[in-house]
């Protein structure tokens, strides 16, 4: 799935990167327990979270991940926008739950790590 | 190549600010994707562990051509019991840490997990010493 397209269905806002040319999603993982983050083996899923601090950021540095769904109308901080742009990453937020937001990607084809 | 860092306990700002740097400069040895992964996630979760856990620490990283050594000593609270420590789900992590996504005892198996090789020393009161190695 392209970003805009994700945009559109899930009523997301852009808060940094580039949506046009992002790489497409076919993985997602959806999880506010970064330890877990660390434990997949999968590469570069989306990672929906409703965590929303620096560390969720650096997490996704560690674990290649790519892009970054903040959900459950959670904002990026500017420390988390900073360290995101560095890391040329996209990132979105939602106002959608966790759960709503999962339902819609996978009914739209987005698979899961597991 | 020998990188050194100091790392401040409790500060959550900074964690896995030496991590990242490690990862760039791996990243430009043209190792596996999947070797930088396994030194960069075992080593975050070393450097977080001492920011959640301890007053302070110290990272050492040797970089040989066949493999990589990380030396973590911090100086805090130490281990009391290393295998109950290394059992997934064990945690003494405070309401703090467990706010900012970690505490929930997956660190050290996860370290394990992604290590060649993964040593422990522990004295209470006094700190923690962890070597992990991971093979390129």
């Amino acid at each position: 799935m392209k970003i805009p397209l994700l945009m559109q269905l899930l009523e997301a806002r852009l808060v940094c990167g580039d949506a046009e040319n992002h790489r497409i999603i076919e993985h997602a993982f959806a999880s506010d327990l970064m330890s877990d983050v660390l434990t997949l083996d999968a590469c570069s899923p989306l990672l929906i979270t409703g965590l929303s601090n620096v560390q969720t950021i650096r997490t996704a540095e560690m674990a290649d991940i790519h892009t970054v769904l903040l959900a459950r109308g959670k904002k990026a901080t500017p420390e988390m926008i900073a360290l995101a742009h560095q890391n040329d990453m996209v990132m979105l937020e939602t106002p959608y739950s966790i759960f709503k937001t999962s339902g819609i990607l996978y009914q739209h084809g987005v698979k899961p790590v597991y | 190549m020998t990188f050194t860092y100091e790392i401040e306990g409790g500060n959550f700002s900074r964690a896995g600010t030496a991590s990242s740097d490690i990862k760039k400069a791996l990243k430009q040895l043209d190792l596996d994707y999947t070797i930088i992964k396994r030194v960069v996630v075992s080593l975050y979760e070393a450097e977080v562990n001492i920011v959640a856990h301890a007053r302070r620490g110290t990272l050492t990283a040797d970089i040989d051509p066949d493999r990589i050594v990380m030396v973590l000593d911090d100086q805090g609270p130490g281990i009391p019991d290393i295998d109950a420590a290394m059992t997934a789900g064990f945690s003494t992590a405070s309401s703090r840490v467990r706010e900012m996504g970690f505490g929930a005892g997956m660190g050290l198996p996860n370290i394990k997990k992604n290590a060649d090789s993964l040593n422990i020393q522990s004295t209470v009161g006094v700190g923690t010493r962890l070597e992990i190695v991971v093979n390129f």
